[in-house]
């Protein structure tokens, strides 16, 4: 199994290699980076070359990163059920620029495009008709985003004298509690000698 | 000859000049045929659908959001809260996601556990489908006997965890708990007698007239179409394609067990109920493989590491270290490495999927849910269209969506 990831990866090395940021193989996926402008090229690549046919559109997500320059990560997932082997794409973006929609290559892409859009604000250039989908009817901001707060801005009950559903801003009788189990020590923001938690954490084999 | 020379007749089509035949009209969300909480804005041409507008969001709870802010066990109940009807499937892709992020796995004895009872959440998925499909189409017996049936699956989920539905009893590492033998014999002793309940449901259905004309080459998928629009489970099976991940990718023991895949030849509504019908003859064939093997196959049902599973109760009694370990483990949690990863189970609406991203804290850095019903949700302006109204319960029913993975 690994074996044959690591051959998809030294032939996409091969065939599109100048075209791949990044492309690496982490608990047997295989993962490629590609440029915004490069999704759709690419994304047919894989779709059509014999030996990738990935035929079917698994996924598009988003992934916030908000202290990066470009905050999102737009990962599609594809596989190929007649060579039966994943592999993810992943590319770069910001709130403002959008990422080539690639509905026209898949179909399937439409909602979750759509879907990344209203969770994260992704813009998708090209795709047909990029409304909200999961949230509410005239929803105000993207809430997957990690500076978007839990419990949002906006509560609603049904109103008994009005008659209709009405919307407030959020009223806690408690503030969100959000339990930091990380450090030992509450408030402690600079790594204490002996304390490793407060370091990098430790990798698989417990190596830091 | 004369008759020739005649214009070949028209059917009427009802058709007046000046007629204005086109509405607009809303299914939904609170509609019996609509699954759950399904808005539909259907476009029609008198009686033609020439659009569908699925509206769909009113179930969302924001899952993915709550889970960034829970440890990996904390998550985990969420995942019986997305498809509730088949629920300990959802907890095996998330376990398995976690499981190859920390790099273990699990022991036999806690992987046949896992696989039997994926299977009765395949039975109780598709018996609920089945049954409900028919309804939409007319049928009021079927969803009777099913749910009886469906009883009897749900009193196994109590038994092995407590709870009906919202077991949370797949966890990362292993299972909650072991089995009790006398579980194990009255799970292979429903086996038999199911598979006539089966065949008492099909002999009201699979030949019946009417559920045959409002589901035979009704909602066809060609399978190019079904790949690119990102199908999986029955919706592919249904249209030829003999795929299934429990043979093309297993996990778990499922490839040491004997079963085969039913496919469909026209994908169409009725090929679909009939592929769901032999699936669970053959989950049924799995489940008495499984609790075969559970009788023999003794030993730990979770991991042996007190760093991601906590110790038995009995223990924590005893020794100091297991009480530290269970305390950390429900207050701080385990953490775990960086990195993502992406785990697929072949859930009873197809292909149910966890990417999970993690920082190397205790907590999920982003938890995507793949939901299968999703992308076939998606597609039902290209199923529907060109159908008549009827046909939309039809197709809506044979497709098997449940919000509650939808709208997550």
């Amino acid at each position: 199994m690994d074996d044959a990831v690591s051959k998809l990866a030294a032939y996409l090395g091969d065939r599109i290699g100048p075209k791949l940021l990044d492309a690496e193989i982490a608990l047997g996926e295989l993962t490629v980076a590609v440029a915004r402008d490069n999704i759709p090229e690419i994304i047919q690549f894989l779709r059509d070359d014999s030996r990738c046919r990935f035929g079917s559109l698994i996924d598009i997500c988003g992934v916030d990163y908000p202290d990066r320059e470009e905050r999102f990560d737009v990962v599609y997932h594809l596989l190929s059920p007649w060579l039966n082997h994943r592999i993810r794409v992943r590319t770069k973006t910001d709130a403002a620029t959008p990422v080539p929609s690639i509905v026209g290559l898949f179909p399937g892409a439409d909602w979750f495009e759509r879907e990344a859009y209203d969770l994260y604000g992704i813009l998708f250039a090209g795709h047909p008709d990029l409304r909200r989908l999961l949230t509410d009817y005239g929803f105000q901001g993207h809430p997957l985003r990690k500076d978007f707060p839990l419990t949002g801005f906006v509560e609603l009950r049904y109103d008994d004298t009005l008659k209709r559903v009405v919307y407030e801003p959020v009223k806690l009788m408690q503030e969100y509690r959000s339990f930091d189990f990380l450090s030992p020590w509450e408030g402690m923001g600079t790594a204490i000698p002996g304390d490793e938690k407060a370091g990098a954490a430790p990798d698989r084999d417990g190596k830091s | 000859m004369a008759e020739t020379e005649h214009p070949p007749v028209q059917a009427d089509s009802g058709k007046r000049a000046g007629d204005e035949r086109k509405f607009t009209i809303n299914f939904g969300p609170q509609h019996p045929a609509a699954h759950g909480v399904l808005r539909l804005v259907l476009e029609l041409d008198g009686e033609v659908v020439e659009r569908v507008d699925p509206h769909i969001g009113l179930l969302h709870r924001g899952t993915e959001k709550l889970i960034e802010y829970k440890t990996y066990l904390q998550a985990l109940p969420y995942f019986d809260r997305l498809d509730y009807v088949a629920p300990m499937n959802q907890e095996h892709a998330y376990s398995l996601a976690v499981e190859k992020l920390v790099g273990v796995s699990v022991p036999k004895r806690a992987q046949l556990i896992r696989v039997l009872y994926s299977e009765i959440g395949r039975l109780l998925s598709h018996l609920l489908n089945v049954t409900t499909q028919a309804l939409d189409v007319g049928a009021l017996t079927p969803p009777l006997w099913g749910f009886e049936e469906r009883e009897k699956l749900m009193v196994f989920y109590e038994r092995a965890s407590g709870s009906r539905m919202h077991a949370a009893y797949f966890r990362p590492g292993g299972v909650h708990q072991d089995l009790p033998p006398e579980l194990i014999a009255d799970i292979y002793a429903f086996c038999d007698p199911f598979l006539k309940v089966c065949d008492d449901i099909e002999d009201l259905l699979t030949g019946n007239r009417i559920f045959k004309q409002r589901n035979v080459d009704i909602g066809v998928v060609k399978l190019d179409d079904a790949w690119e629009r990102g199908f999986s489970g029955v919706m592919v099976r249904g249209s030829g394609a003999a795929w299934d991940l429990r043979k093309a990718q297993p996990y778990e023991c499922y490839d040491e067990l004997a079963f085969d895949i039913p496919i469909g030849k026209n994908g169409d509504c009725y090929d679909r109920y009939l592929v769901r019908m032999e699936e669970m003859r053959q989950a049924v064939r799995i489940m008495r493989q499984c609790c075969e093997r559970l009788t023999t196959e003794q030993g730990p049902v979770t991991v042996d590491n007190h760093k991601m599973v906590p110790p038995r109760r009995a223990e924590m009694k005893a020794s100091m270290e297991a009480l530290i370990h269970h305390f950390k483990l429900y207050t701080e949690g385990y953490h775990v490495a960086k990195g993502e990863v992406y785990a697929a189970v072949e859930a009873p609406k197809g292909e149910f999927g966890v990417y999970l991203v993690s920082d190397g804290t205790n907590r999920p850095y982003r938890c995507k849910i793949r939901a299968p019903s999703f992308p076939h949700l998606a597609a039902m302006d290209f199923l529907c269209r060109g159908h008549m109204l009827a046909d939309v319960s039809a197709v809506l029913g044979s497709i098997d969506i449940v919000f509650g993975e939808i709208d997550r």
